[in-house]
Formats: structure tokens, sequence, C-alpha cells
């Protein structure tokens, strides 16, 4: 892999984000929004339950976490969805770079618009709830880091629905993730859901995250083989996203679809 | 830089959008590659830039055969510019050629990018958003990114259209220049039939996928007893055809 040309693809995006103050705003305002209305409804649930007495700390944790994924897949998708709209696609892959180089251009960017949208709103919810994320600790950085590779996931696998199906697989991007949500058990835990639903929901990394972070949060006991089964787990679904993005990437060489992309 | 294209097929389920076409384009030279809408032209296109897999058939580069093993090191030395793609609009001129630059390993950026912009004029406009830009100056931009890698190898797709006739010339009168000072070679696609008339050594004549005729401007008038270019293309596209 040629850093230099992973990194002007990477520059290319930063520009982007760089030059246009709407889109700085637009990736901190969501973020923002979800710690407001996370927090007030959690503080809520603290007045009026006596379920746990951190709710509110839990809840919010699990809000910041999830949209860490979030940010991080949504990154993923909409950088590639800006070459489609701006009809730069085919500028793109004429030029002489790789697969790989493009994946792992995106992948670094994504982390960087990420962090922009999250850092805030991680910051904001100190002073205004009492809550930090920091407290989880050293875990904090490998649930982070395993939420990731799961995120890039999700945006490679939609990736490679748009270089399959066109900018139409548009709608896909924005509800994937909305799909996966009830099942990542993000909010309560995993006994709420039936028994079946739960064997499904294990073969998620999402399930596996969140558990711990109450584990931690909750227990104050840290489970690193279980958090080392989230990082596994997230991989396998890793090395199966890559698969699927260069086979979506020969078909669409062969029906041709790659050189009028965004028309 | 030599190209030669032996035998190439596509076919997009039963549709053969290319049909067995072959042709070369000498080192230096620059071949018109002609056809009514939907000939197969820009598939043909496709095939060369490795951004479209043939059914059947190989492309030579400088008796390289393009595979997607070494399409990486080919594309290199390749480039492309078209009215129909765009560079992202939201980046400045100059922010576009240095990310292109970069992409196509270029070692001294600042210098090229400095030299494209004196070439084509680009100063009064270079920290401009792309997407701020008059067709005529997104066309000079374009060309410039097609240049930015000192290309051997360049696709040119209708690089004059929707231009007004003075940046025509401007571009037209680029593309001789930079030919005469720069190995390279020209695989041209146009309707602009002056501008073949004009920039093309050798021209090929394509129809529903195939190679119909193909010669130089003078021998393709003379063979088919028209006065211009303009008069044979129209008497090719229209034999059989629905707008006859």
């Amino acid at each position: 892999m040629n850093l230099n040309k992973i990194f002007a693809l990477s520059l290319r995006h930063v520009y982007l984000i760089k030059g246009s103050f709407p889109r700085i705003l637009d990736l901190i305002y969501w973020p923002t929004i979800q710690i407001f209305l996370w927090g007030f409804i959690s503080k809520f649930f603290t007045l009026n339950s006596s379920y746990f007495e951190n709710t509110v700390g839990i809840i919010l944790s699990a809000a910041i976490l999830y949209d860490f994924l979030f940010r991080s897949s949504i990154s993923y998708n909409m950088m590639f969805l800006e070459e489609i709209w701006s009809r730069n696609f085919t500028n793109l892959f004429i030029a002489p770079i790789k697969i790989s180089e493009i994946i792992a251009a995106l992948t670094f960017t994504a982390i960087f618009r990420t962090l922009i949208g999250l850092v805030p709103a991680a910051l904001l919810a100190i002073p205004l709830f009492g809550v930090s994320i920091f407290k989880i600790g050293i875990p904090l950085i490998f649930l982070l880091i395993t939420l990731y590779i799961f995120g890039v996931t999700l945006g490679l696998l939609v990736t490679s629905g748009l270089i399959r199906f066109g900018p139409s697989f548009e709608n896909i991007a924005w509800a994937s993730l909305f799909f996966l949500a009830p099942l990542g058990c993000i909010y309560y835990p995993i006994e709420i859901l039936p028994d079946w639903l739960q064997i499904i929901a294990k073969l998620l990394p999402l399930v596996h995250i969140f558990e711990e972070m109450r584990n931690v949060l909750i227990h104050d006991i840290v489970d690193y083989y279980q958090i080392l089964k989230a990082i596994i787990i997230s991989f396998i679904y890793f090395v199966f996203g890559i698969i699927i993005f260069y086979l979506s990437y020969d078909g669409a060489k062969n029906r041709g679809t790659l050189i009028n992309m965004g028309e | 830089m030599k190209l030669k294209v032996q035998n190439l097929v596509k076919k997009f389920n039963s549709i053969n959008a290319v049909n067995d076409i072959s042709f070369e384009i000498e080192k230096n030279s620059t071949l018109g590659l002609l056809g009514p809408n939907g000939c197969g032209k820009t598939t043909s296109i496709g095939m060369m830039l490795g951004l479209i897999t043939p059914t059947s058939g190989k492309i030579y580069i400088d008796d390289t055969c393009l595979k997607p093993k070494n399409r990486i090191e080919l594309l290199s030395l390749m480039n492309f510019a078209s009215p129909y793609i765009e560079l992202p609009k939201k980046l400045t001129v100059k922010q576009n050629l240095e990310v292109y630059a970069r992409l196509y390993g270029v070692v001294e950026i600042n210098k090229r990018v400095d030299e494209m912009v004196l070439d084509l004029n680009l100063k009064n406009f270079l920290h401009k958003k792309t997407g701020e830009l008059s067709s005529g100056q997104k066309n000079r931009v374009s060309l410039a990114k097609s240049l930015i890698n000192k290309p051997k190898l360049l696709f040119l797709d209708e690089p004059t259209a929707s231009l007004d006739p003075d940046v025509g010339d401007f571009v037209r009168e680029y593309i001789e220049k930079y030919k005469k000072n720069n190995e390279l070679t020209i695989l041209l696609a146009s309707h602009n039939m002056k501008e073949v008339e004009r920039l093309c050594n050798k021209i090929v004549m394509m129809k529903k996928g195939e190679i119909v005729d193909s010669g130089t401007c003078d021998q393709l008038i003379k063979k088919h007893g028209r006065q211009n270019l303009e008069d044979t293309f129209l008497k090719i596209a229209r034999s059989n055809s629905e707008f006859k």
C-alpha cells in the first residue's frame, strides 16, 4: 500500500470538511442533540425509577458509544457518497490507486470525521449531566476500537451495495444501523430479548460491547475475555466486509457501472 | 506509448455493446474514435482504462497486456478527461490538482501544478471552488487534471463539448501544442468533426458496437465520395439508421 496515495485521498475529504463550516456544524450537531435528548430522558428515569442509581451515566454512555458506531459507519458511507454526488467516481477509479488503498483512506478519514462530532458531545456531557464516558477507563479504548471496526464494516457493506446497485442504494445506507440497533442491546440488557433473538444478537459484537460497558459502570468489573470476543467478532465481520467490497467492485466492472456512476 | 486493441468484445447480458473490435494507435499519434451515440465508444474507452472487464479480447499498452494485476502500474501512465465526469465541486481548483497529483504519484507536486496553472491559464480562479466555475473554466481544469501526471496515453471523451468556439479553439490549440512538446498518444472520442480533422492522424468509425471503417481523414472522405468528414460521418451513421 502506498501511504502517499492514502494520504491524498484522505486529504480530499479533509479539504472538504475544512472548507465548509456548515459541514463541521452538521458533524457536531447530531451527536450533541443525542446527548441532550438521552441526558434528559435518563434524568427523568433516575427520578422515577429505582432500577439502578446511575441511570443517567449508563444510558448516556451507551448513547455516546452507539453514536460513535453510528458516526463511524455514516462517515464511511458519506465519503463514498460524496464521490458519487460530485461525479468524481470515474476520476477516482481511473487513478492508479488500489482498492485496498481506497478502503484504508476511507477507514482512516472516517475516524477524523467521527471524532469531530463526538468529542464535543462527550465533553459536553460532563458539565451538563455529570457523566464522563472516560470513567470506563482503559477498557473504553478497546470498546471504541471494536465499535470502530464494526462501524467501518457496516460502511463497507453499504458502499458495496452502492457499487453494486448504484446511488439508489443510498436509502439503505441511512437505514442500515437502525436495523441492527434493537439487536445490539444498546440501552437494555440482553435478557430483555426473547431467547431465540438472544442467540442471533450474540453473533453481533454490539451485545458484547454494551454488556461490557454496563458491567464496568455498574459492577466496576472488567471482563477482558468479553472484550476480546467482541474484537474477534468485529474483525471477522470486517474481513467479510472487505471480501464483499471486492466482489461488488468486480461485479461493477463486469456490468460497466463504474464509468457512469452518479449520472 | 502504443495502444493495441485486439478482438475486444463486451456483452451486457445478451446485448453486444462492443463486438470484436481491433485497432492500433501508434506512439505519439492521435486516433479519433467516431460513431453515433450508443455505438460503444465509451464502453471501449472504459475497457481500455480497466474500468470495464471485457467479455473477451485483449488490450496491449506498449506490448504489455492490460490485466487486473498490472492495471495500477499502467494507469499511472494514462489519464482521461471527459465533460461527463467532474472533479469534487467543493474543493478549490488548486486542492483538486494537488490531490490528483498525489494520487498519480507526481514527485514535484507544486512545480507541476504551477506548470498546469500557467499553461492552461488557471491563475484567476485557482482558489475558487471547482463547482463555481463556468463550463469553459471547468473544462480547462479537467484537462489540467488529465495532464497532471504527464501521461503517455490520454483518453479524451468529447473534450470540447458544450464549450463556446473561443474556449474550444483554445483547448484544441493547447492539445496540439502539448503534443508537439511531449510524448503523448491520444485516443479522442468526439462528435465535433472539425476537431477530429484538426487533431487526428487516423480515424476509426464505429457503429452498433462494430468498426465499420477506418483510415485517415482524407482517405475516408475520398472513399465515401463526400466533401468533408461531417458528411462522411452522416453517410456512414445514417445507413440503416432510424433517422435516415
